[in-house]
């Protein structure tokens, strides 16, 4: 971790040095590419909360929600608890429910801190009439993992995520 | 106006109610399909703590148990890191075969709820079901209204076809549609934001647990004796989430029909429990009463109630359209203030307007200037006026009918109008026991207004185009002006017909009565490519208008015969100086004839197994011979008939007896007025007394055919019959079991 730091920020720094100078990067922020494939399962768009928490489980920060209308998300369950549901926790960060058998394609700002140190991105999914899942994906933010997809237990079928 | 209210968003909305009612009907079903998938248990059978035991030990990675409001349980397991679900009998724990909702029924779930069209489409929806609602609202009160108040709600429906299958199937389907609607209302309501949902129970996740981490083991309850889930009946739950792998010290979750706790994983204590609200209770109540949930038996006679809408629809849109087009039909129109008569209209359902239409056209021929309007447009001026007609239908109980709710005020008011001459024309139905009153009424305030009258005030029983007729020619008299009323139906519909069969029967003097049998003339193409005479529809009972040769005034016969006999069928008296009558009794077979069917639904023996007692004179026996010809149930019909001589007078004689022997007739009794000791029908009424009364008090129902005079005196003769059985004619007639076709 204290080793890949300053490569990761001289990284960034060439980044913004051959790209626009009028975009400034967030503080120290990677952009992780996620992608959840959903299963057919029949049924109405999924509301999904995709989500850090540490070792333990405990919440950290909001990746993406996927559902648009807050009084479904009791529904997702550990991450209702965790974030407490507090709208600044996932301000700009929700959209549209996903459909059955289609895949999320998230671009999610994670500090560079957080990874290879037990931090875990989890999934929490929940369909009209079906079935509430918490945490049915549970996988450690490593470099290490990036690109290996992850089996779902509920209606995600696979998850992957890159840097 | 409360016509009105009934019409707009009934037909704005026919499309999208049909789509929610035939889509709620699918549905529906589903309630019973869980049911019979379900095992089905009594209070106190079983706890959710031995229902979670057992589950258990057979999937030891059970993560959630659930049971539906219909009682299917499922148990949703982990294993190789997938989740399964089973469905189980909850107290043996065995797997039950889990059928899958269809995609057709996800499908009309979704179109039910959103039209596909998420948050745009549940407006739709919300809209519908106050459309439905307002409509079952508004359409009761039209039925109580019409039928002359609630009491008499579920009496007869009358009118068209059209109008009774309205009637029959929206009075049937009220209840369930206002259930239907107003719940679904609710939930419209609740799920555009508009009132709150209620959620269910959210308690506070514990803070502490009872977490004998040290000594564990000897510590820990077993899941079974959870006392917790021991207090919970199992008709009661819901959910039961057991405690995730994942993290430590997770309790377990508990949603039952109470309210929703945490229920600690070491001691099976309620950590924190909170009871559903009460907005919450009232939301599931609505909910369970709109879609059936776990009330099977409801769901089925909400889903029967919802099938009625397409007919309903259907018959809602014809009924519209038909009111629209026969007003729309008044052509020539002149203005208020050119027009020298007036025809002021009052119609509630529309078939007045047919009357008016052809009074409207007929004087136009004449070439008068004719204005045409409802009676609530009455005018303040109409200078170049000299007469006043009024047709006028009366609704209900004597209320005014639609189109005439503003008139008896205006008119109170009005300054002019005395100058005018006036008739009125009613239009009814003897079955209502204000027969015509609002017309009644009408012609009171004219006359207590001072205008003089053309001729006396007319009704015409159940748009009888015989009165029509009769009042037509006492206008021509009256206004004086030489006009023959035009037919009321359209007179592009006339048919050819070809005379067959002609059976003769003179009774030696001067009025012969014969018997003609037509058949089509025109060549129809049937399929197959043969080409037959079809005859229009008709039964035994309904009328023929005949034209005679250079007249456009139809005379009217009672068909004698149905279209399936495969003939016209009608028997005519020759009049002394009767047109059509003479004109008949010269046809030979082969001649034609011109004439259209002018339906009399009125004039049939109801469908059942009572007695039918039927009266006749002359030539009036034509349509009742025809009723006892389709007695093929044999039910017992008893025939009173009067003629003139009982040599070659007969009418029907052979075919009576041939059906005395087949018991298609139970019983003929005749009377004969030109022979040695002369009786008239209404003695023989007299005379059977005993025998009449007893089919009375086996609910007979009366069916008279014959001349005005010989109706009057069979309707005195009955009452003097019936009387000891705290009986009369009017009572039965507004039973529908009393009724005439008279001429």
């Amino acid at each position: 971790m204290q080793s890949t730091h300053p490569l990761r920020t001289s990284a960034a720094a060439f980044l913004l040095a051959i790209t626009a100078a009028g975009c400034a990067p967030t503080s120290s922020a990677d952009t992780v590419k996620i992608q959840a494939q959903l299963n057919n399962y029949r049924g109405d768009g999924a509301y999904l909360a995709v989500y850090l928490t540490d070792n333990n489980g405990a919440y950290k920060q909001t990746l993406w929600i996927s559902g648009k209308k807050p009084k479904y998300y009791k529904h997702l369950a550990d991450w209702a608890r965790g974030s407490g549901q507090q709208r600044s926790e996932y301000d700009g960060l929700s959209g549209a429910s996903t459909t059955s058998g289609s895949t999320l394609k998230i671009n999610a700002d994670i500090a560079p801190a957080l990874v290879d140190s037990g931090y875990q991105i989890r999934v929490d999914s929940a369909v009209e009439d079906q079935r509430d899942y918490r945490a049915e994906i549970i996988v450690p933010l490593t470099r290490e993992g990036a690109g290996k997809p992850i089996a779902g237990k509920g209606y995600v079928q696979s998850l992957t995520y890159q840097f | 106006m409360l016509r009105q209210i009934h019409s707009l968003p009934g037909w704005m909305a026919a499309l999208f109610v049909t789509l929610l009612a035939v889509t709620g009907a699918m549905l529906s079903l589903h309630p019973l399909q869980a049911h019979l998938q379900s095992v089905q248990l009594a209070q106190g059978q079983a706890t959710v703590a031995e229902l979670a035991e057992l589950a258990k030990q057979r999937y030891p990675g059970v993560e959630e148990i659930k049971r539906s409001a219909d009682g299917i349980v499922s148990v949703y397991f982990s294993e190789n890191n997938q989740v399964q679900r089973v469905q189980i009998n909850p107290l043996t724990g065995a797997e039950i075969p889990e059928v899958h909702p269809s995609e057709l029924f996800r499908w009309s779930k979704n179109m039910h709820r959103t039209l596909l069209m998420a948050d745009t489409g549940r407006i739709v929806i919300g809209i519908s079901a106050l459309c439905t609602f307002i409509l079952s609202i508004s359409g009761a009160l039209l039925v109580a209204k019409r039928a002359g108040g609630w009491r008499h709600f579920f009496h007869k429906a009358q009118g068209t076809q059209s109008q009774r299958l309205h009637v029959v199937v929206g009075r049937a389907a009220l209840l369930g549609l206002l259930l239907s609607s107003s719940t679904g209302l609710y939930l419209s309501a609740g799920s555009l934001g508009l009132i709150s949902e209620a959620s269910e129970a959210d308690p506070a996740f514990p803070d502490h647990f009872n977490d004998n981490t040290d000594n564990k083991a000897h510590a820990t309850v077993p899941l079974g004796r959870f006392a917790a889930l021991q207090s919970t009946d199992l008709r009661d739950l819901r959910s039961l989430v057991f405690p995730s792998a994942n993290s430590a010290n997770e309790p377990y979750f508990l949603m039952s029909n109470q309210g929703a706790g945490y229920v600690d994983a070491s001691t099976g204590e309620m950590l924190t429990f909170e009871a559903h609200n009460t907005a919450r209770k009232i939301y599931e109540w609505i909910y369970a009463l709109h879609t059936g949930e776990g009330l099977w038996w409801l769901a089925l006679v909400l889903g029967i109630s919802a099938l009625s809408v397409p007919a309903l629809a259907i018959t809602g849109v014809t009924l519209w359209w038909k009111r629209r087009k026969l007003r729309s039909e008044i052509t020539d129109n002149s203005a208020p203030e050119n027009a020298e008569t007036l025809i002021l209209v009052g119609s509630e359902t529309g078939t007045t307007w047919k009357f008016a239409n052809a009074l409207h056209r007929s004087l136009r021929r004449a070439g008068q200037r004719v204005h045409t309007a409802p009676l609530d447009q009455l005018e303040q001026n109409y200078p170049s006026a000299r007469h006043l007609l009024i047709l006028t239908a009366t609704y209900g109980e004597g209320s005014a009918p639609a189109s005439a709710q503003s008139f008896l005020s205006k008119l109170r008011e009005h300054t002019g109008l005395q100058s005018l001459r006036y008739a009125v024309l009613g239009f009814g139905d003897r079955q209502f026991p204000k027969f015509c009153q609002y017309a009644y009424e009408v012609d009171a305030a004219l006359q207590e207004k001072g205008l003089q009258k053309l001729c006396p005030i007319t009704t015409a029983d159940r748009q009888s185009v015989q009165e029509f007729a009769r009042w037509g020619q006492a206008l021509t008299k009256a206004m004086p002006l030489d006009f023959t009323l035009e037919p009321v139906e359209d007179h592009r519909k006339t048919d050819t017909f070809t005379l067959i069969e002609r059976i003769d029967y003179d009774d030696l003097t001067d009025a012969p009565s014969c018997v003609l049998r037509f058949q089509a003339s025109a060549l129809q193409q049937k399929k197959g490519g043969r080409r037959l005479p079809t005859l229009p529809h008709f039964e035994a009972g309904d009328l023929v208008a005949i034209l005679p040769p250079e007249t456009s005034i139809p005379r009217f016969y009672s068909l004698a015969s149905s279209a399936s006999d495969g003939f016209l069928e009608i028997c005519v008296r020759r009049q002394k100086n009767g047109l059509c009558s003479r004109f008949l009794h010269t046809l030979k077979v082969g001649d034609t004839i011109k004439a259209f069917i002018q339906p009399n639904p009125h004039f049939r023996p109801e469908a059942g197994e009572s007695p039918v007692i039927l009266i006749g004179a002359g030539a009036g026996i034509g349509p009742l011979a025809g009723f006892i010809r389709h007695n093929v149930h044999r039910r017992p019909m008893h025939l009173y008939w009067g003629g003139r001589t009982q040599q070659s007078g007969f009418l029907y004689q052979e075919e009576l007896n041939r059906y005395l022997k087949d018991h298609r007739l139970s019983e003929l009794n005749t009377a004969f007025s030109r022979e040695n000791e002369p009786s008239y029908v209404q003695d023989r009424i007299r005379a059977n007394g005993d025998a009449l009364r007893d089919l009375f008090s086996k609910g007979a129902q009366v069916l008279v055919c014959g001349g005005r005079d010989m109706a009057r005196g069979v309707q005195e003769a009955l009452d003097a019959v019936i009387a000891p059985l705290a009986m009369d004619t009017q009572t039965l007639i507004t039973q529908g079991r009393y009724r005439e076709d008279v001429y």
